[in-house]
């Protein structure tokens, strides 16, 4: 087999990762919490980066009228089926072996990259925005509006006393580098039909 | 402008040249800053200390925690005395710990901590420590740092000359300060001698759970035990005790019991002790003790009535005890690291002895006998004397080792701490403390492997030392450095109750098995309730079981209904916090208890009997979180006749 196809096949199956690697990190650091606490986001579920992590932000977050993180999102479920589904079609692709169709692939995941992140931000929004009226401490901003407490989509940002800590985590950046390994392949393929 | 920058550049260095002429010279001349001494207990805030040290609290009845170099106090664990701040002795689970066959005692007197060891070496696994007036031992958790249990010595009086560890931790020894008439019985004082006697238990230690087995008890003649040390090396197996009123008195025992010019040094092989318990030659006395142990899953404490004893007659059994004659008195019993030499303090003598294992062993193959003790062969000073430290001191009391071949005992009348060298038994230097010291403790100083860097000196007296607070003055602990030729004084602290004794370990050994909180799913208490669906009031004729949970920051329920006069509230608290250092409290107005101090993920209950009606408010007590002050809810109380209904909700639910 061409080592195109196999560079390919390889970056499609990478995507299978995100099944068992998480995604996505949210960290908070305080000063009093000298061991950080924060969640790791997966395709499927919300988990504690150290036990109990979640619900000691839930504690943290009612105070100013924040609603639990929830345990089961709608995107749980349809998540991995896109990405099952994404990995299949990046092996099939391989197979078939037209270059074109990599792109194809490429261009299909950073499309629904892009939902998803946007997704991700909707969320977030809800999630910084949406308070309880009968929150006990409220904040407003310079502006005189009720503070918000959405986390960054991506990067670091201060909420009050915390550092909000939002980046990519293993199990994306192999994703990356499938996607990486497409684009990789049409050019392989590329010079191995010019030799 | 040159010269300007020139006189700046002198300004600038000065102070370096300070700093770095005052590094290392100790001495103590120039005060602490001066010497340097500062830098050298200062723990920079946020910074570890580099040891624990576990101060027992003598007349307290506590263990306090201490990090040194610092002489930071970090916690005072509970043993033998009621604390109404940790509801050590007033909630429901921790009152069966001070159970004892007289029932409920609410205090002790606690006396000598010692760290379980392996290979003679410190592990940081257990903290044993005794009660002195009612006898027991008890064994702390170095993970939790809890009292976990509590067994009571029968036939024994004064428990002093405990709680000293074997080698691999293979049993507590225990030995009665006062002799008594075994079993009591009522007879006249005076008769003492020849009919009292002296038990010495040996608790057998289980290595997974730590708990304690009574195992036997060896039946001593009717003098004092005062302190103890264990074999190590080649005298692993032995155990040595100290006696004194080997005259037997009963009356007037300052002069009376301090006749003797010689009392002994007992020798007592365990091993052989186990053999015969292990061939059935003992004898099984009936008798009374509690045995009290807190169960980390129920978070409940038991007590147990056991009813009878294995005893050795040590007059019966050749080859279970050889007495060891030591000059006046002898208080420390210390045995270096290397087993060898076992040293007494004549306590009213100026010099110390120091017996030589491999001598008293060639001495009993040989039988070498100077006469006997109701049957116990007493060994000859000569045939066993290793060498003498002379005119060391007045009133020797206790030694402890540094590992690199020197010892230090303290003087309790000439109030110093004196350095001497095993071997050649030639005094190398001496301290001052302020004032008359007992004992001393380096971290490992009476294991395999002391950790020879700071000495602490326990002192009872301090007069002028500190700040004066009326008649009763603090009694304190004084940290020298004696990793050098000479003992430097580095700081001296206040400390809780008397600090009678202490042992030491590196942090390292400790800090890693912390228990950070009980983990909910763990928790098997009865009464434990793990979400706030699960909270609910029962009533059981005039018997109220609340079962309650706090998380931050509230009670569920707060509100509860139906409790009428002369009811008995019990208050099941499960705190539901799964965070480190999330403790919550609840008080009760009027409830004639303490308050609980609940840590994440435990359950604990007190009882609170109404004896008015009204509307009655309770709260936290542990400042948990920004709402803190708002944690807090109503208990309705109604005539004993009413019909209100047993009702209870948290925001209306």
């Amino acid at each position: 087999m061409k080592k195109s196809k196999i560079i390919m096949i390889v970056g499609a199956i990478l995507l299978t990762s995100l099944f068992f690697l998480p995604m996505w990190n949210i960290t908070l650091e305080a000063p009093q919490y000298p061991e950080p606490i924060g969640m790791n986001i997966y395709i499927n579920k919300f988990q504690d980066a150290n036990p109990n992590d979640i619900k000691n932000i839930n504690i943290m977050n009612h105070y100013v009228g924040m609603k639990d993180i929830p345990e089961v999102i709608p995107e749980f479920t349809v998540f991995p089926y896109f990405v099952i589904g994404m990995a299949i079609l990046g092996v099939l692709f391989g197979l078939i072996g037209n270059r074109k169709l990599y792109l194809v692939w490429f261009a299909l995941m950073i499309a629904f990259g892009s939902v998803a992140m946007y997704d991700f931000y909707l969320w977030e929004y809800e999630y910084g925005h949406d308070l309880k009226d009968t929150a006990a401490i409220k904040f407003t901003d310079e502006k005189g509006e009720p503070m918000a407490y959405q986390p960054p989509l991506i990067g670091n940002k201060m909420i009050l006393n915390f550092k909000a800590k939002s980046w990519p985590r293993l199990g994306a950046y192999l994703m990356f580098l499938g996607m990486g390994l497409s684009v990789f392949a049409f050019y392989k393929d590329k010079k191995e039909k010019n030799e | 402008m040159n010269t300007y920058k020139k006189i700046l550049g002198y300004a600038l260095t000065l102070p370096l040249l300070f700093v770095v002429g005052s590094c290392g010279q100790g001495g103590g001349n120039g005060g602490a800053l001066g010497s340097g001494n500062a830098e050298r207990v200062y723990v920079a805030p946020g910074e570890h200390d580099e040891f624990y040290g576990f101060i027992s609290g003598g007349f307290s009845g506590q263990l306090a925690v201490y990090g040194l170099p610092s002489g930071r106090l970090f916690k005072v664990i509970p043993v033998f005395s009621v604390d109404a701040e940790k509801a050590y002795g007033f909630s429901e689970e921790t009152k069966p710990m001070l159970e004892t066959s007289f029932g409920t005692i609410p205090w002790d007197d606690s006396h000598h901590p010692d760290l379980s060891q392996t290979n003679g070496e410190i592990d940081g696994r257990w903290c044993f420590i005794n009660a002195n007036n009612t006898p027991r031992i008890a064994r702390i958790s170095l993970s939790t740092f809890e009292t976990e249990e509590i067994i009571e010595l029968p036939n024994s009086a004064g428990n002093h000359s405990s709680s000293f560890v074997t080698e691999n931790t293979e049993y507590i020894v225990a030995g009665t300060r006062f002799s008594v008439p075994i079993p009591q019985r009522d007879m006249p004082i005076d008769e003492y001698k020849g009919n009292f006697k002296g038990a010495i238990s040996f608790i057998e230690v289980d290595q997974e759970t730590g708990r304690f087995d009574l195992s036997f008890q060896v039946i001593m003649p009717g003098f004092d035990y005062d302190l103890a040390h264990p074999g190590r090396g080649a005298s692993h197996g032995w155990m040595f005790f100290t006696t004194y009123n080997t005259e037997e008195a009963n009356t007037l025992m300052e002069v009376n019991a301090s006749q003797n010019d010689k009392d002994f040094i007992a020798a007592i092989n365990w091993k052989k002790a186990e053999e015969l318990i292990a061939n059935g030659d003992f004898e099984t006395m009936a008798t009374e003790y509690a045995h009290n142990v807190y169960d980390e899953s129920t978070q409940m404490a038991t007590s147990t009535i056991k009813k009878e004893v294995r005893t050795l007659d040590a007059s019966k059994y050749p080859g279970l005890v050889y007495l060891l004659p030591t000059p006046k008195s002898p208080h420390g019993c210390d045995v270096d690291p290397s087993g060898e030499y076992i040293i007494g303090s004549g306590k009213l003598s100026a010099s110390l002895t120091a017996h030589s294992f491999t001598k008293m062993i060639d001495a009993i193959e040989n039988e070498k006998f100077d006469g006997d003790a109701y049957g116990i062969p007493i060994l000859n000073y000569d045939d066993i004397v290793a060498g003498v430290v002379q005119q060391a001191g007045l009133g020797p009391l206790h030694t402890e080792f540094d590992g690199r071949g020197n010892a230090y005992t303290t003087f309790f009348i000439s109030s110093e701490v004196v350095k001497w060298k095993l071997e050649t038994w030639e005094v190398l230097d001496r301290a001052p403390t302020y004032y008359s010291v007992g004992h001393l403790m380096i971290p490992g100083g009476n294991s395999r492997k002391p950790w020879g860097k700071y000495l602490v000196a326990l002192n009872k007296i301090t007069k002028d030392r500190y700040l004066p607070t009326g008649p009763e003055l603090a009694q304190s602990a004084q940290l020298y450095d004696i990793s050098g030729d000479k003992m430097q004084l580095l700081s001296d602290f206040p400390t809780v109750g008397e600090p009678h004794y202490a042992a030491g370990a590196p942090a390292d050994l400790i800090k890693p098995n912390q228990v950070k909180l009980y983990k909910l799913e763990e928790n098997n208490h009865p009464h434990a309730v793990k979400n706030e669906k699960d909270t609910r009031v029962e009533r059981n004729g005039r018997e109220v079981h609340i079962y309650m949970t706090t998380i931050r920051s509230h009670f569920a329920p707060d509100n509860i209904e139906g409790i009428k006069v002369g009811d008995k509230v019990y208050f099941h608290v499960t705190n539901l916090e799964q965070d480190y250092d999330v403790p919550h409290g609840i008080s009760m107005i009027g409830a004639n208890t303490s308050e609980l101090l609940i840590m994440p993920g435990q359950t604990e209950t007190f009882v609170w009997e109404p004896k008015k009606e009204g509307v009655w408010p309770f709260y936290c007590t542990d400042f948990c979180s920004a709402l803190h002050q708002e944690m807090q809810g109503y208990v309705r109380v109604s005539a004993r006749n009413s019909n209100v209904p047993l009702k209870w909700s948290l925001d209306g639910e």
